[in-house]
């Protein structure tokens, strides 16, 4: 038996609706309501202690970009943001559009792995966008969601079919939301920093019109149809609408999209190039209205790491994407919640258990019998940012030096706790 | 004041104070090449790499001689011929130009910031000679020099830019230099190659040439790229000639002394009809050998030569 108690602290549990200063006892993997042996006690009085954070869209690299990440690494880099639970996306190499990848992906999880990991499955074969991919076999090999994340299916004929056939397996459907001609060659946001700095824009209306076509789709489908990381002010408008005429649709925003502007872009680091790009001060206020009115339930990261040596050429040719995993909690903490956008019971209502919903993990609670899966919280830790700290592997982020406020102190995973912020990645097999 | 930048990547960057030491250095090496003996031993001993990652002949050629003229040791670097089509980065590519001790290197690439990529990077100064549609510099410097030796001070005069705006590094270098010398500038092209975005910079946009014609004082052409068409920014180079085409018709609702300007190469036929090239008000060949009067003076004050005393008129340049 091993036992722990968290002793002291808030929990906010959004699932049963609590929000008290009370002990948390747990007994091997699970969330107990007594406990009959001495238990290890730690001392979490001052902090918050909440059901594990799920991040619902991460990418690992794995299989094929070792490089960048690791399934394990990219597991040590959720764990010290603060994250019990990652959805992993199938844009790997090769993509995961077949059952045999996802066990791999599982098996190589379940060896590595400290927190949980679920992978996707891709929405169409080799992620082409021509033809669906055996998205039953890839339910049964336990995908969670299937998606094209990295490309957006162009073919409206084609996702509409995928809706419809997804609904068979209570699957759902994830959406990068790309006008594929509309952004074609574009680095960055088309606007004033585009031209000035003579770089290829990529204009909000390539997502939005991508955001009205699956909005349209969902309705006609009756399947539900999640937007990732939106981050035009238009999008907003589009997802409002629709969810006020009761269409199945979600929407999504990754950290960067609601702090950085495209001026960022005017030192052309490669840091700050990411697709969807940085948009305006305007886009960043629809935003952060679209999160406030509740428009935008899902709070990521699209962690994205990248090899050093890759990010460092011309702007042109850097790839698109940045690290999130370890800066996430800080930034949503700092500008949605101390910020006063959304209160902190809500902002892990939306990382818990509204995560675990959309994909149907069976996580982010507290109940008495659920996973030890629990995550502690400083909400006022005033810290700064230094990548070189970072447990990814890679070093993409543009939140080097950025000071931010509030961060995950201790990351416990199945009983076991696999990061604190005073110890580091505890050992692992 | 004196010089202080190790790189020229950009006229934005630049303050009204420098960019005038360039034209005021530009004044004195012009009078040193029309001289009998054209060579002076200013950067005598120095290493300067013409790389140019994308192909350009003349600005090539232009930089190659600038610097033989200043007696330094030159080689020219293209695309072709180097490691880059092996796969080399950038990167790589100057930190072993660097290793020989090159002190400058003159960067021609198709991206935008890759100068000032390679310029945080190496000691050696480093000269953008055009970014993709970012900027180029040393022709902006050759634009509004000659413009001045013409028109004299720009304070207040009237320039049109004229042509595929948004894919052009030489309108996006010359606007900043014609706003920091107090001139006005009107853009003018097809709404599809000139957005709306353009004004905040502070400039006039126009889509018909007719209406701000009279207007100008000078007239600068930008190259129409025929691969334009195909990317669905305009139908067809006949359209786009008989809509912003400067012809002989259009020239005669012209102020009798506009000045002509064209970075080259020109499409004859196209953007300017071939009488008119070759007109008196045309000073297209006057930018030409300008070219090299400013990239010689761009290598010396980045070398850290001292600025030169010269005489007024020189500064001005002489009045036609
Ligand atoms: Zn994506």
């Amino acid at each position: 038996m091993n036992a722990l108690v968290l002793k002291g602290g808030r929990v906010i549990d959004p699932s049963q609706g609590v929000d008290e200063k009370r002990d948390l006892y747990i007994c091997d993997s699970k969330v107990v309501r007594t406990l009959s042996e001495q238990p290890d006690v730690i001392d979490v009085s001052g902090k918050i202690v909440c059901p594990g954070l799920i991040d619902i869209h991460v990418h690992l690299r794995e299989p094929g970009q070792g490089a960048k990440e690791t399934i394990q690494t990219g597991s040590w880099s959720a764990a010290a943001g603060g994250f019990t639970s990652v959805v992993a996306m199938p844009n790997t190499n090769p993509v995961a559009d077949g059952p045999d990848t996802i066990a791999w992906i599982k098996q190589r999880a379940a060896q590595l792995a400290v927190v949980n990991v679920f992978p996707t499955g891709c929405i169409s074969k080799d992620m082409a966008g021509e033809f669906l991919s055996p998205i039953g076999q890839l339910k049964s090999a336990g995908v969670v969601a299937i998606t094209d994340d990295g490309k957006c299916i162009q073919n409206n004929d084609l996702m509409r079919r995928a809706l419809q056939y997804a609904t068979m397996f209570d699957l759902p459907i994830m959406d990068h939301c790309q006008d594929a001609d509309l952004s074609n060659g574009g680095v960055m946001n088309e606007g004033y920093w585009s031209t000035v700095l003579g770089l290829k824009g990529w204009p909000n209306i390539a997502e939005e019109i991508i955001v009205a076509r699956n909005a349209m789709l969902a309705e006609l489908t009756g399947a539900h149809i999640h937007c990732q990381h939106l981050s035009a002010a238009g999008s907003v408008r589009i997802l409002r609408q629709a969810k006020a005429r009761g269409i199945p649709i979600s929407g999504e925003i990754c950290a960067h999209h609601i702090v950085l502007t495209d001026e960022c872009l005017k030192t052309y680091d490669s840091n700050f190039k990411m697709n969807p790009p940085l948009r305006t001060q305007a886009d960043i206020d629809a935003l952060i209205e679209g999160v406030g009115d509740g428009t935008i339930e899902y709070l990521a990261s699209d962690h994205a790491p990248h090899c050093e040596f890759e990010k460092e050429v011309e702007l042109d040719d850097a790839p698109f994407g940045i690290l999130g995993l370890e800066t996430e909690v800080g930034i949503y903490l700092k500008y949605l919640v101390h910020a006063k956008i959304i209160s902190l019971h809500e902002m892990i209502r939306r990382m818990t258990i509204v995560a675990s919903d959309l994909c149907g993990l069976h996580k982010g609670t507290l109940k008495v019998g659920s996973d030890a899966d629990i995550t502690v919280l400083d909400p006022d830790l005033e810290w700064t940012v230094d990548k070189h700290q970072f447990l990814s592997k890679a070093r993409n982020t543009p939140f080097h030096e950025h000071q931010l406020k509030g961060r995950a102190t201790m990351t416990i995973v199945g009983g076991k706790i696999v990061w604190s912020l005073e110890n580091g990645l505890v050992s692992h097999s | 004041m004196k010089w202080a930048k190790k790189d020229l990547l950009a006229i934005s960057d630049l303050s009204s104070e420098e960019l005038l030491i360039l034209l005021d250095t530009t004044a004195s090496f012009k009078e040193i090449i029309s001289r009998a003996i054209k060579k002076v031993p200013s950067l005598r001993g120095k290493t300067v790499v013409n790389l140019f990652v994308e192909p350009s002949t003349r600005t090539r050629c232009s930089f190659e001689l600038a610097a033989q003229r200043l007696s330094a040791d030159v080689i020219s670097i293209e695309k072709s011929v180097s490691s880059f089509t092996k796969g080399e980065t950038l990167k790589d590519t100057a930190l072993n130009l660097q290793a020989l001790n090159a002190d400058f290197i003159i960067l021609r690439h198709k991206s935008p910031g890759a100068a000032l990529f390679l310029a945080e990077r190496l000691q050696a100064s480093v000269i953008n000679a055009g970014d993709g549609p970012h900027e180029h510099p040393t022709q902006a410097l050759l634009d509004v020099f000659t413009a001045r030796e013409k028109l004299g001070d720009l304070k207040g005069k009237h320039f049109i830019i004229l042509g595929d705006i948004l894919f052009s590094r030489v309108a996006r270098s010359n606007i900043w230099a014609l706003l920091k010398l107090g001139a006005r500038v009107t853009l003018v092209g097809p709404t599809t190659l000139l957005p709306e975005v353009f004004r905040e910079v502070g400039v006039d946009v126009c889509h018909n040439l007719d209406e701000v014609l009279p207007e100008a004082d000078a007239i600068n052409l930008l190259r129409i790229q025929q691969e334009r068409q195909q990317a669905t920014l305009f139908p067809s180079l006949g359209e786009y000639t008989k809509l912003f085409g400067l012809n002989m018709e259009r020239f005669k609702r012209c102020k009798p002394d506009v000045l002509i300007m064209h970075p080259g190469p020109i499409n004859r036929g196209v953007e300017i009809s071939s009488e008119l090239a070759d007109c008196e008000n045309s000073v297209i060949l006057d930018q030409v050998t300008n070219g090299l009067a400013v990239r010689m003076a761009v290598m010396f004050l980045l070398s850290g030569g001292q600025l030169p005393k010269i005489k007024e008129d020189a500064r001005k340049g002489t009045s036609k």
